[in-house]
């Protein structure tokens, strides 16, 4: 196979997307920390309007899932598809405004946010003037990646593209539906829907957030980087297509399951809820083509702390994937709806699968785009790991064990039929388990500190990081 | 819905259902390795291969039976359009159904305190019991656990008052809600008149103030307060007008906030609880609160 020097790839882009990867990651989840941390000592908003719960909770959601996972995906789908369809980057001049227009809408982010400035839609809490600069931002970086697929030179389109696109896409329509909305002034507008419509709109948006900005961006990323760095082939490319096809057809349908019990109307939650469970199988195709393509590689879990990052990610992946479906059958959800079990189930997919594929993606991409052999240590990227690992295993397990007690406590009645148990009770009862959340994020977020420091020794300009021989290349 | 939508989502859901079963079943059928294989797809990217393996028998057999429990459900439950579902269940019949169980099973337990008044229920351990529980879910949002109260929400453990204390008034309040409407008097009596006043409402309730300016804010007092707040200041029951010459003050005693209290106005609400519960049960928790403060 012909192979195209690096130097005709464009890494400058991908490099500023990774290296912000890392500094969005730690802001986004220092603000996590600190909100996890209210729950336990309220009075660490010092009575400050803009250090609120209410204003810091979106601007946490916002700087994890569009700032940190944005980014790397970013990087991750710049350097696949140039890569993998070996040509560098279509239209430069759109590629250097995604950068640069997606940190403007960061930094605008965290400037109105804890400002107030708010739709109140979650995930979309940002208001339209900052809506249309993303709609601009994302319509770019579909030209870009659509157009360096168009002009591969390659047969075949590589699988890791396929979700690439299905996530770049249906991201763009589920942003301009959801976002439709009439502005009154600069920083105030109202939605387009009403009531119950603009619910489920919401939780369409909000639940495909999930399953195609979260779910089907970094199955992209995990195609390409778990074969790359355990040096295996795909386990199975007809898993791939049925698993591709069935999870972008039924993500679509499975929002309703978040409205439950609700003012939706019947037949919206069966469907939604039907869909949900259809969706497990799909799910999990990805997770076993992943998995399966370590079989004959298994050894190297012990000395690639990378490859562990990308393996503990997909069984993290595999559990919020089951947990899902599970939550949305009505009875189950009867139990778990509004409980701090969501939450934990969140973090199951946001810390275990988003935010562990990401680091290793990250930490498989940095030597190779800074001209280095590998990381400034290795062993570093092994503690971040443990770190990482530890950390969500304690912020899932309390928020399991609180969920439940919460569910539990709040149906339980009397022989007279009124409830046992008043909601400060429940919230009392909640108090060790936010501080075991603390402490679980604390790790998660010491972890990534550490790969900030590992990322600075590689590519600073007198970095020790061993460089990469010239034959390598 | 219009038969139109109707058909739509039917027809829309079950091609994405049967969509996915013709896909897996297709794929299924085409595979060329019937175990597992090291035969790759012979293209390759950046040095990735893909191997040609088949489905693995657990994930598709799990695949068909999500499959098959959807069109299951989707028969006998709500789900494709207007079709009622074969067991005819709705959310609402649900709801109706548990209600109707929990009032045949409940009513009597509460219904047995009715013949006592607000004041009995106080003195009854289990009665007052039973109320407590049903503040604890209901009131004390607002009035906090023990009815302590809070910022512009009344205490209902001390001896003040704003419509009264008795079994009957407390049981009103509850069941009818309440509107505390004091009007606001800044564009009326302009920002020297608000301060004014305000002095003189810090005299009347033994609190520091400027001798001068309470004089004059007296004199507008007596021309605008007095209907409701009553000439000395010991307000009106019957209106709900609080009493200014004690020190329990809803909605602060400072100097700033009792101006912007005059100035502003105030909408206090107590939502009317008639339609939530019953009236049994708002007689076992009138008894809790009448306990409160007695």
């Amino acid at each position: 196979m012909s192979e195209t020097t690096p130097d005709t790839y464009n890494y400058k882009v991908v490099r500023q997307f990774a290296i912000m990867t890392v500094v969005w990651g730690i802001v986004g989840m220092t603000v996590g920390v600190w909100i996890a941390a209210q729950l336990v000592w309220p009075a660490l908003n010092f009575d400050t309007a803009w250090l609120s719960f209410g204003r810091l909770r979106p601007l946490h959601t916002n700087a994890v899932i569009f700032a940190f996972g944005g980014s790397a995906l970013f990087a991750t789908s710049y350097y696949v598809v140039q890569r993998t369809c070996q040509v560098r980057l279509f239209a430069e001049p759109l590629v250097k405004f995604t950068f640069w227009g997606w940190q403007a809408v960061i930094v605008l982010a965290a400037i109105t946010l804890p400002m107030g400035i708010t739709t109140s839609k979650e995930y979309a809490e940002l208001e339209w003037p900052i809506d249309i600069l993303i709609t601009l931002v994302w319509v770019s970086y579909a030209i870009v990646f659509l157009g360096t697929v168009a002009k591969r030179k390659t047969s075949h389109i590589y699988v890791g593209n396929w979700f690439y696109m299905a996530f770049i896409i249906t991201v763009a329509v589920l942003h301009v539906v959801n976002s439709a909305a009439v502005p009154v002034t600069l920083t105030k507008s109202y939605s387009a829907y009403a009531g119950t419509v603009d619910a489920m709109v919401q939780w369409w948006y909000g639940h495909n957030a999930v399953g195609f900005f979260l779910t089907a961006g970094f199955l992209g990323i995990m195609y390409y980087f778990v074969p790359k760095q355990a040096e295996r082939p795909i386990f199975s490319y007809r898993l791939s297509v049925v698993h591709f096809w069935a999870l972008i057809a039924t993500y679509m349908w499975a929002g309703g399951h978040h409205l439950h019990y609700s003012a939706l109307p019947d037949w919206t939650q069966s469907v939604g809820m039907v869909m949900s469970l259809i969706l497990l199988a799909p799910s999990w195709g990805g997770m076993i083509n992943g998995m399966m393509t370590l079989s004959g590689a298994w050894h190297k879990l012990r000395t690639d702390p990378v490859l562990r990052f990308l393996v503990v990610s997909l069984s993290f992946y595999g559990m919020s994937t089951f947990e899902g479906p599970m939550m949305s059958i009505k009875t189950v959800n009867a139990l778990s709806h509004n409980t701090d079990w969501t939450i934990g189930h969140v973090h199951a997919g946001a810390l275990g699968w988003v935010a562990m594929i990401s680091i290793g993606a990250v930490y498989h991409m940095l030597p190779k785009l800074f001209g280095k052999a590998s990381m400034y240590s290795v062993k570093l990227i092994n503690t971040h790991f443990w770190l990482a690992t530890i950390g969500t295993v304690l912020y899932i397990a309390a928020m399991w064990v609180n969920g439940i007690l919460q569910g539990l406590m709040w149906r339980a009645v009397n022989q007279d039929g009124t409830l046992t148990y008043s909601f400060v009770e429940a919230l009392e009862a909640s108090h060790l388990g936010y501080v075991v959340r603390v402490i679980g994020g604390s790790f998660f977020l010491t972890g990534m500190l550490i790969m900030a420091y590992n990322t600075w020794q590689t590519v600073r300009a007198n970095s020790t990081a061993p460089a990469l021989a010239e034959s390598a290349a | 819905m219009t038969s139109f939508w109707s058909m739509w989502i039917s027809v829309i859901t079950l091609a994405v259902i049967f969509g996915c079963l013709i896909l897996v079943m297709r794929t299924r059928k085409s595979e060329v390795y019937k175990e597992t294989t090291t035969e790759t797809m012979h293209h390759a990217f950046d040095g990735i291969e893909e191997l040609d393996n088949p489905l693995p028998r657990w994930w598709f057999n799990m695949f068909l039976i999500t499959i098959v429990f959807g069109l299951v459900y989707l028969f006998l439950y709500p789900g494709l359009g207007n079709y009622k579902g074969y067991l005819n269940w709705t959310s609402y019949n649900q709801w109706e159904e548990e209600m109707a169980h929990a009032e045949e099973h409940y009513k009597p337990v509460f219904a047995k305190f009715a013949g006592l008044s607000v004041e009995e229920i106080a003195t009854n351990d289990n009665a007052r019991l039973m109320g407590q529980r049903m503040f604890n879910n209901n009131c004390a949002l607002c009035h906090g656990q023990g009815g302590a109260g809070a910022y512009g929400f009344p205490n209902l453990s001390d001896s003040d008052w704003l419509y009264g204390g008795d079994g009957a008034t407390i049981k009103a309040s509850i069941t009818n809600g309440r509107s505390g409407a004091m009007p606001g008097w800044g564009a009326v009596i302009g920002e020297d008149g608000v301060r004014n006043v305000t002095s003189y409402v810090m005299s009347i309730s033994g609190q520091a103030a400027d001798a001068t300016a309470a004089a004059q804010g007296k004199t507008t007092y007596q021309a605008m307060c007095v209907a409701c707040h009553g000439v000395d200041g010991t307000g009106n029951k019957l209106l709900g007008a609080p009493n200014l010459t004690d020190d329990v003050w809803l909605y602060g005693s400072t100097f700033e906030k009792v101006a912007h209290t005059i100035r502003q106005g105030r909408a206090g609400v107590m939502p009317a609880h008639g339609a939530l519960l019953s009236d049994d049960k708002i007689h076992l928790i009138s008894g809790y609160v009448y306990s409160l403060s007695n």
